[in-house]
C-alpha cells in the first residue's frame, strides 16, 4: 500500500478528531443547543442529558463515579485547578505567609504542572522538584525520601509527554494515602491508551484532555475523588457555580459530548490498539537501531507508552533532521527555533548530554498510523542522518577518534 | 516556521562540503586556514576551511556544519562567497549580508553571526600559520 504524504507521526502533540466523534458533536451546535443550566424547558433538559451521558463515558474510562468528573477546557486548566485548588484548600498557613505547606513534583513534568507549582512557590509554599533517574522514571522511593511532615500535595505525571516513560503511579498513590497527602497525576498522555482505574491506582486527582485521544481541542476533565479520601479544592474560576462550584462557566456541551464519545471509543479499542501501536513503535526503533550507530532511545526500555518513542542521533542536529524528513510530521527535542537555543529540559533532566539532547526526535503513533508509514519514516530518518553526518564536523572528529566532549568549545 | 527558498536550496544542495584533510592534516597544512566555531551544546558547530594560493588569494573553500538548516545554508553561502577573494576581501563579508541573501528571520541571525565568525577564524588561522600580522580577531560572545 502506498503512503499518502505528508505523514502525521506527532500524536503526542495532538490527534485527528475521529469522524465518529465529530458526528456525535454536530447536533449539539444546531439542534440540541440548549444550556444545560436551563432547568425549566426541554432545550435545557436535552442538553443536560447529553452532558450526563458524556460524564458517564469519561468516568467509565477511568473507573470513576460520574459525580467525580469536572469538565474543563483541557489538561492545562485541569492541572491548574488540581494543583492550585488543592494547595490553597490544604494550606497550613493563610495566604501571605510562608511555610504554607510542601509540594512534591518532578523536574520533567509538563509546563502546565511546573508553572502552577512555581507560582505556588512564590505564594509561600515549598516545592521539591524531583530529578528523575537516567531511565526517566519517578519512583515511589524518590517520592518517599522527599516527603516531609508538612507535605500536602504530590503531583507526578502518569506518563511523560516527550519520552513516554511511565512513572510508579499506583505505588506513589498508595504512599500518599498512607501519609494523608493529596495525590494528583497529569494523565494527558496515558488516559485512553492504557487501562486506568483511579480507585485501584490510588489517584485522588487526575487531569485528562480530549484532543490527545481523538477528541476535539479545548475540552478536558479533572477527576476529583469523593470517597476515601474526599478531596476538596478551592475553585479558581468563579461565577455561575457550574460543576459543583469547582468550575463556573456555561458548559462547552459540544466539546464535552465529543470528549465523552472519544473516551467510549478509546475504551472499546484499547486492547487491540495498544498491541498495534507497540508493534509500530518497535518496528521503527528496531529498523533505526539496525542501520545507525551512535543513537540512543531515550527513557526506560519497557516502562514506556506503546505509541511514543524519543531517539537521539549523535552528531546530527534535530531541526535540520526534521527539515530533511519534511514529509513526516514529528517533533524535535531541540528548541533551536526559540531565541534561547535551549535543548529539551526533559532530556536534560534525564542526564542526556547537551549534544544528544539537541539531536533528538519524538515520533508518536496514533489510530490511523500504518506499518507502511512507520517504514517510510524510518527509511527517511536513516537516509537523512546519513546525509547530515556527511556534513557534520563532529562526525569526522568522532571517526578520527577525537572525543568531541573534550574539546574546549567557544560557547556563546 | 517556514524556511526561505534560498535556505532550502542551500540545505538541499550544499556547496563545497568537505575538508582538505584529516583534523591533524588541516591543522598542519600551511596553505589551509581552519575556523571551528560554535559548540555542540548550543546546537551549532561550523568548520570552515580556506585554501590559499601563493598570491594570497582564496582558491578554494570547504565547510562542514552541525546545526539547523539556516546554519548549514549560511556556511554553504560563506564558502561560495569566499572563493576567489583576497584574504582581506574575505574579512569584508558581514553577517548582515548573509541575513539579507538568505532572508533569515530574527531567530536565525545567530547562524549568520556564526558564519562570519568562522570566516574570520579561518583567515586568522591562515595568517597565524604564515606569520602574517593580523589585527582582526574572531568575535567573542
Amino acid at each position: 500500500m502506498a503512503v499518502t504524504l505528508p505523514i502525521y507521526l506527532d500524536h503526542a502533540a495532538t490527534t485527528r478528531c475521529d469522524p465518529r466523534v465529530v458526528d456525535a458533536m454536530l447536533p449539539l451546535f444546531t439542534e440540541n443547543f440548549g444550556n444545560p443550566g436551563s432547568r425549566n424547558h426541554s432545550f435545557g433538559w436535552n442538553s443536560e442529558d447529553a452532558v450526563d451521558t458524556a460524564r458517564r463515558q469519561v468516568a467509565d474510562l477511568i473507573g470513576a463515579d460520574p459525580k467525580e468528573i469536572v469538565f474543563t477546557s483541557g489538561a492545562t486548566e485541569s492541572n491548574n485547578l488540581a494543583i492550585k485548588g488543592a494547595a490553597n484548600m490544604y494550606a497550613r498557613k493563610p495566604a501571605g505567609q510562608t511555610g504554607r505547606g510542601h509540594i512534591i513534583t518532578a523536574m520533567h513534568e509538563h509546563k502546565a504542572v511546573l508553572d502552577p507549582c512555581k507560582r505556588l512557590e512564590k505564594e509561600g509554599f515549598d516545592v521539591t522538584f524531583l530529578e528523575p533517574g537516567t531511565d526517566g522514571l519517578i519512583t515511589k522511593d524518590m517520592v518517599e525520601s522527599a516527603m516531609r511532615d508538612d507535605t500536602i500535595l504530590v503531583t507526578v505525571m502518569w506518563a511523560n509527554n516527550e519520552i513516554g516513560t511511565i512513572n510508579e503511579i499506583p505505588e506513589i498513590g498508595a504512599l500518599c494515602h498512607d501519609r494523608g497527602v493529596v495525590f494528583h497525576t497529569d494523565a494527558t498522555q496515558w488516559v485512553g491508551k492504557m487501562p486506568t482505574d483511579v480507585k485501584r491506582d490510588n489517584v485522588d486527582l487526575l487531569s485528562l484532555s480530549a484532543h490527545k485521544m481523538y477528541g476535539p481541542k479545548g475540552v478536558g476533565a479533572l477527576y476529583v475523588r469523593r470517597r476515601r479520601p474526599r478531596v476538596r479544592l478551592t475553585a479558581i474560576q468563579e461565577g455561575g457555580g457550574q460543576e459543583r462550584g469547582l468550575r463556573s462557566g456555561t458548559l462547552n456541551v459540544s466539546g464535552i459530548v465529543g470528549l465523552g464519545k472519544a473516551c467510549e471509543l478509546c475504551a472499546e479499542e484499547m486492547d487491540s490498539e495498544q498491541q498495534r501501536l507497540l508493534k509500530l513503535r518497535k518496528r521503527v526503533e528496531d529498523k533505526i537501531s539496525a542501520s545507525l550507530d551512535v543513537i540512543q532511545v531515550n527513557g526506560h526500555a519497557d516502562k514506556r507508552l506503546p505509541h511514543i518513542t524519543n531517539i537521539s542521533f549523535g552528531f546530527v542536529e534535530g531541526e535540520s533532521l526534521m527539515m530533511a524528513v519534511k514529509d513526516v510530521a514529528m517533533s524535535s527535542g531541540s528548541a533551536c527555533t526559540s531565541a534561547s537555543l535551549e535543548p529539551s529540559y526533559v532530556l536534560k533532566a534525564l542526564g542526556v548530554g547537551d549534544d544528544l539532547a539537541h539531536s533528538s526526535l519524538r515520533i508518536s503513533f496514533g489510530r490511523w498510523s500504518t506499518e507502511e508509514e512507520a517504514d517510510f519514516a524510518a527509511d527517511k530518518i536513516i537516509e537523512a542522518v546519513g546525509k547530515l553526518r556527511e556534513l557534520s564536523p563532529l562526525f569526522d572528529m568522532h571517526n578520527e577518534g577525537i572525543d568531541v566532549s573534550k574539546i574546549e568549545w567557544n560557547t556563546h | 516556521m517556514a524556511y526561505s527558498p534560498k535556505v532550502v536550496e542551500h540545505y538541499e544542495k550544499p556547496r563545497n562540503v568537505g575538508t582538505f584533510g584529516t583534523q591533524k592534516e588541516i591543522h598542519e597544512r600551511k596553505d589551509v586556514g581552519v575556523g571551528l566555531v560554535g559548540a555542540p551544546e548550543c546546537g551549532d558547530v561550523m568548520q570552515l576551511q580556506i585554501k590559499v594560493d601563493d598570491d594570497g588569494k582564496i582558491e578554494d573553500a570547504k565547510f562542514k556544519c552541525f546545526g539547523c538548516g539556516s546554519a548549514i545554508a549560511s556556511s554553504s553561502l560563506a564558502t561560495e562567497w569566499l572563493k576567489g577573494k583576497e584574504l582581506d576581501e574575505g574579512l569584508e563579508i558581514k553577517n548582515t549580508q548573509i541575513v539579507e541573501e538568505l532572508s533569515l528571520p530574527p531567530v536565525k541571525i545567530h547562524c549568520s553571526v556564526l558564519a562570519e565568525d568562522a570566516i574570520r577564524a579561518a583567515i586568522a588561522d591562515y595568517k597565524e600559520k604564515n606569520g602574517i600580522a593580523s589585527d582582526t580577531k574572531a568575535h567573542s560572545h
